[in-house]
């Protein structure tokens, strides 16, 4: 059997896998986003409390393994979580696990973001008696998350890829059958080969979409394109 | 008697009492008052580093003054206890440096505080934005993004977005510092015209041209107190003191009239 026909063979069932890659990216990356902005906002203008809760939240995703904060959310967590009666499919704990440290990461990008919208601007809004979270949902946000984008989807592709670590905690996603598909057949090399390509074909996809939102959402004089002034 | 201070007060829209503020050691107002009827246009004036932002920001409070009072009208606004986004949404603010919106068009700069400080529907507050931005003759620019307009564009975008709220008086923080010199004259005719209207208005400018024509009076700032205050003719003509003399002669040498 030549390797386009091995391909063709062994596609069905990775395609099959790869919605599980997708769903687990896409909620992950959900989950990350909404999470990563609030520990942004605390971060910038929280007291001083929330300004450490959060601080000492992404010290602590960015600081440590993904793979090992995995393991704990689907291995270490279950029997406390047992106790009020709540069971982890490796999905959700998949999406948990990436999700909270996607967060870290967003949280970053989205505080960089927000501290580069000018500061007149939330003088402006508090001047003609927005207040401050007014402001900072008319006026920061929408000009932080169109200034995110670029590094944001980089956050986005990295996701992507790291989302093959939920292989460890026996999500059937594509690199857990991939490799189930390289052991049956025994055409390890071919096998995830294949695996690869198909990793790879959604990272363009996404770059594409990424690359169309922000060309979709740009405005003039704010963000990295905008040269005159 | 009792009457009269009485209609007065009605008149009297901006009220400032004794206003301190230092920064750490740095004492910028020491003990400022002033007042202003409505309808009248104030032009504040002085050597840079005195305290005429410093005062504007106080009125409103994007800074807190350390000691002193602030009323609009009959109400204290420099209370503890006072809604200060309430109070804010009645005075307008125009900054040196415009800070448009960066994200929105003219037309969104002027209607968002309408529509997210007043709660307007979004007809009217675009009915009311065209109106303004008519008002500035700014009607051709509606769909036009701050970067996309000049200096003196953005600037007569930010005072309809100011007038746009209706407010009781509007503070202009040097309108026309930050523009090059052909672009001064469409912002100050704005101004001019605005003055005529009857806005009550507080200005910091050294744009003496303007302060002749339509202040009511010109505030001398000195080293963070009010050293003279008096109609522009007499101020021009006949100063109380020295500096104040001094300081009109060098400024009008500066920016001419």
């Amino acid at each position: 059997m030549g390797f386009f026909e091995f391909a063709g063979d062994i596609l069905p069932r990775l395609l099959n896998a790869t919605v599980t890659t997708l769903k687990l990216t896409g909620a992950s990356v959900v989950l990350g986003l909404v999470v990563g902005i609030f520990l942004a906002l605390g971060r910038v203008y929280g007291a001083r409390p929330l300004r450490w809760l959060s601080s000492g939240y992404i010290q602590f995703f960015r600081g440590t393994p993904l793979l090992i904060q995995l393991l704990i959310v689907y291995y270490g967590l279950p029997p406390y979580l047992a106790m009020i009666g709540i069971k982890l499919s490796p999905l959700v704990a998949a999406i948990i696990g990436l999700g909270l440290n996607s967060a870290a990461y967003q949280a970053e990008y989205f505080r960089g973001a927000i501290q580069a919208v000018q500061s007149g601007q939330m003088m402006a809004a508090r001047s003609m008696g927005m207040s401050r979270a007014k402001a900072i949902r008319h006026v920061i946000l929408p000009q932080a998350m169109r200034l995110v984008i670029p590094s944001w989807s980089n956050e986005l592709i990295y996701s992507i890829k790291y989302s093959s670590l939920a292989y460890f905690i026996t999500l059937p996603e594509l690199t857990f059958v991939g490799k189930k598909v390289a052991l049956h057949t025994a055409r390890t090399f071919e096998a995830y080969l294949v695996v690869a390509f198909i990793y790879l074909v959604i990272v363009i996809i996404v770059s594409r979409l990424l690359t169309m939102l922000e060309n979709g959402v740009r405005v003039p004089g704010l963000g990295s394109h905008s040269g005159h002034r | 008697m009792e009457g009269t201070n009485k209609q007065d007060a009605d008149r009297i829209v901006l009220r400032v009492e004794d206003v301190y503020k230092a920064y750490g050691d740095n004492e910028v107002l020491r003990g400022v008052s002033c007042e202003l009827a409505r309808g009248e246009t104030k032009v504040v004036i002085g050597p840079s580093g005195t305290g005429k932002s410093t005062l504007l920001r106080c009125i409103n409070q994007l800074t807190l003054p350390d000691k002193g009072h602030v009323w609009l009208g009959n109400t204290e606004i420099t209370c503890k206890d006072c809604d200060i986004n309430q109070v804010r949404s009645q005075i307008g603010f125009v900054f040196q440096s415009f800070n448009l919106f960066t994200h929105l068009n003219a037309l969104a700069n002027v209607r968002i505080g309408p529509m997210k400080v007043k709660r307007m529907d979004k007809a009217s507050a675009t009915k009311l934005a065209r109106e303004e931005l008519e008002r500035v003759g700014l009607s051709d620019k509606t769909d036009a993004f701050p970067a996309e307009l000049s200096g003196g564009q953005q600037q007569r975008v930010s005072i309809a977005r100011a007038l746009a709220m209706d407010p009781k008086l509007i503070l202009f923080d040097e309108p026309t510092s930050a523009l090059d010199p052909e672009l001064i004259g469409e912002v100050l005719k704005v101004m001019v015209d605005l003055a005529r209207d009857g806005m009550t208005m507080l200005v910091v400018s050294h744009e003496m041209g303007f302060a002749r024509s339509v202040a009511d009076e010109i505030i001398f700032l000195e080293e963070g107190r009010v050293l003279e205050q008096g109609p522009p003719d007499k101020l021009f003509v006949h100063p109380r003191e020295e500096r104040t003399r001094e300081f009109l002669h060098k400024i009008t040498e500066l920016y001419g009239e």
